[in-house]
């Protein structure tokens, strides 16, 4: 078991980088803490995949260090960096049986008989791959192939941590909770660092304690899937988490909060002059669709829109509306009725959040208490 | 303009992969095909297209039987969920590749093209090769290829199965746009109830070669015909329980009771199925007739913006879908609350008795 800390680490391909663009890593400072679950979560080409090369030894950093346990391993080839990977694809031996494949990696490094019998059985009860210990693993279903290649990684008792690439791609999507369920559960079992990388929101979501967003190459937050949804330090974590994700209009300010177009959005005093204390021109408001408050009729502090558009998604609705030339989407419970002509909406100021070239000011900062429910 | 498939069946090697369809698509119509995996769609779709000629049964273009009439004969586009483009010409070329195949002049070509282009968002990288630009954009230039002509048909199998989530949500709000001033017909298929709702429009719901049901999109997930249909067209899945009426009272598995309501009270008195979506069971009391359930979680599953929670008993298993990203470990004990009023009841050949009424009116 380990800590991974990635020190100072960036990554070129090019050989002489000139400038921020030129990185596929953009200079980072990042620990995975020893037994945590992770997910690397991020659009295609946002660097994730050179991260994960990185990590497992597949690719050297062109600057920075990456450190097992304090120890630099930059140069330690994948091999012998007790790192075990899970592919989107099962790699397993198909000619072999369930059993042998699971005991390879064992009698790989000469682990006497008896002990690679009770690790094999005991990884196969976790997995629940007892009953087909004795297959042939061609004659298995992806799934079931997906739980080996898992275990596999997981009988080495050296192991330091798991990484996953996009692991349940194959798997019928039927299934896939299912054993979203059991690499939870392996997890709190083994208590091994693992790192999930994926593109989808619910994959990392689910597993993850924590969520690395990365974006152009950086970790834009490192944060709880609550954290992500309910303050996400970056346009992008807006953006990206959530469907549809978070409305950001770009604004400037005015004497009570920000504008955009003739439109007034009055702003807490204190975040306001921490606004005011920030030089740049580059200014967005951003609220969630679920946390917009949708009024029948004319009220006090609600902005008047048209409605240009209903999706209805059968749990909910999406309305899409023209707030004085913006695009503003709200989520609407299935039972609620879309009100007649104008709508009215307001932003509760709980949720209404203000981007700065593109990061999250918060004028006083309250922890987010995890037991409590959100009030939608 | 119109396509009608009568009584149309099509086996391969003895097995059948469509059995006796019958459908009607209008033109201008948006048509979503949904189904599981190897439920036929694609099958279907390439019997319309002409790529492959039914068994049995006719298909009609305006009245006109094209049965036996061979794709390049009928006005056709299809995307496929592999981004087909040709890797040796570029963006541009590739778009314009239909109209150079049916002899249009080069002027009309460059207005469609840049038109087509401007329309999906891909004007920048015209003069790219397809392999330079990310799966989006790819994507984006083979359904621009199907676009740019004018088809009276346009097939789009799966077409945004290989991209990530937030490309999908873009080119799903995108291609509503496109059509929505078309003539043509389009048929989508896709095996998500989700995008079968986010696209809108008719919903035809085909299970093992079978038309289930097809209709306006949300009647047809109000309103299923049958079990399979509800199963079909619920993501997360419709919680399904067997319950046994008597005189006064619903039982589930002799452990759980509730009275009668108005709705359920004319019933026959014996074994059902009952359906819960699960968007409508919640963590707090939201109705008087609320069934109170204690459950275990299985697993809290979270997308980001909603959870889905799976909950279990000794007895039977649930899915709840809740907004909002809530934390739950695994076997921690909850309370669910089922309401009565909103009940699927269906029998135990899977047809449908009851479903929960609905307000048309807000739709």
């Amino acid at each position: 078991m380990a800590e991974i800390h990635l020190k100072s680490l960036a990554h070129s391909y090019l050989k002489n980088p000139n400038g921020d663009s030129d990185y596929a890593i953009r200079e980072m400072d990042h620990v995975w803490e020893d037994g945590g679950a992770y997910a690397l979560l991020g659009p295609s080409g946002c660097g994730k995949s050179t991260l994960l090369n990185i990590i497992s030894g597949l690719l050297e950093p062109s600057e920075g260090q990456v450190l097992f346990d304090g120890i630099e391993v930059n140069h330690i080839p994948p091999e012998d960096r007790n790192i075990a990977q899970v592919f989107q694809f099962p790699v397993i031996y198909d000619s072999m049986t369930v059993y042998d494949n699971l005991a390879f990696p064992l009698r790989n490094m000469k682990v006497p008989e008896v002990r690679v019998t009770s690790r094999v059985n005991e990884i196969a009860e976790a997995l629940e791959l007892t009953d087909v210990l004795k297959k042939k693993a061609s004659n298995l279903s992806p799934d079931e192939k997906q739980k080996i290649s898992m275990g596999r990684g997981l009988v080495r008792s050296d192991v330091s941590a798991i990484l996953f690439d996009e692991p349940l791609t194959v798997i019928d999507p039927h299934l896939k909770w299912k054993l979203r369920r059991k690499l939870k559960q392996i997890h709190e079992q083994f208590d091994i660092t693992m790192i999930y990388v994926t593109h989808d929101q619910l994959e990392a979501s689910t597993f993850a304690e924590k969520i690395a967003v990365m974006y152009g190459g950086q970790i834009v937050q490192f944060g709880t899937p609550r954290e992500l949804f309910e303050r996400p330090n970056h346009a992008f974590v807006g953006y990206f988490i959530g469907s549809p994700g978070m409305n950001l209009v770009d604004v400037k300010r005015s004497d009570t909060g920000v504008r955009f177009n003739t439109t007034d959005v009055p702003l807490e005093p204190s975040l306001k002059s921490l606004l005011d204390s920030l030089t740049s021109s580059n200014v967005k408001l951003g609220i969630r669709p679920e946390f917009i408050h949708v009024w029948e009729k004319k009220t006090e502090g609600a902005f008047e829109c048209s409605l240009d558009y209903v999706e209805d998604l059968g749990t909910y609705k999406i309305l899409t509306l023209n707030l004085d030339e913006e695009i503003i989407k709200v989520r609407l419970d299935e039972d609620r009725a879309i009100p007649n002509g104008k709508i009215y909406i307001s932003f509760p100021e709980q949720w209404l959040k203000i981007y700065v070239d593109e990061y999250l000011i918060e004028a006083d900062v309250t922890p987010l208490n995890d037991s409590s429910e959100v009030k939608l | 303009m119109s396509l009608v498939l009568k009584n149309v069946s099509h086996e391969v090697g003895g097995q059948k992969y469509l059995d006796n369809v019958n459908l009607t698509l209008e033109s201008g119509s948006f048509n979503v095909l949904l189904g599981r995996t190897l439920a036929g769609k694609t099958t279907l779709m390439r019997l319309m297209a002409g790529l492959e000629k039914p068994t049995s049964g006719q298909i009609f273009m305006n009245g006109h039987d094209v049965t036996g009439v061979a794709v390049q004969k009928r006005n056709v586009s299809m995307v496929y969920q592999q981004f087909i483009n040709y890797p040796n010409l570029t963006v541009r070329e590739n778009i314009a590749s239909p109209l150079r195949l049916s002899k249009v002049s080069e002027n009309e070509i460059n207005k469609r093209v840049n038109e087509t282009a401007d329309m999906l968002q891909i004007s920048q990288y015209l003069d790219r090769l397809p392999l330079e630009l990310s799966g989006g954009q790819q994507q984006r230039t083979s359904m621009a290829r199907a676009l740019v002509k004018d088809a009276s048909l346009i097939l789009f199998d799966e077409p945004l199965v290989n991209l990530d989530y937030k490309l999908r949500e873009e080119l799903r709000s995108e291609l509503r746009v496109l059509f929505a001033e078309r003539k043509s017909i389009a048929v989508y298929a896709t095996t998500e109830a989700n995008e079968a709702m986010a696209l809108g429009g008719i919903t035809t719901l085909i299970h093992e070669g079978k038309i289930l049901q097809s209709g306006v999109v949300n009647q047809v997930y109000r309103g299923p015909k049958n079990i399979e249909a509800a199963k079909l067209f619920c993501e997360p899945p419709i919680n399904l329980i067997e319950g046994q009426i008597t005189l006064d009272e619903v039982s589930f598995f002799d452990s759980v009771h509730f009275p009668l309501d108005e709705k359920l009270k004319d019933l026959p008195k014996r074994k059902f199925i009952f359906g819960v979506k699960p968007s409508h069971i919640s963590l707090v009391p939201k109705n008087d007739d609320d069934l109170e359930l204690p459950m275990k979680v299985e697993l809290a599953e979270i997308s980001g913006s909603e959870t889905y929670l799976h909950v279990y008993n000794e007895q039977f298993s649930l899915i709840l879908q809740l907004s909002g990203v809530l934390n739950y470990a695994i076997e921690t004990p909850v309370n669910v609350y089922l309401p009565i009023h909103k009940l699927f009841v269906f029998d135990l050949d899977g047809l449908t008795i009851k479903v929960p009424t609905f307000d048309m009116e807000n739709l």
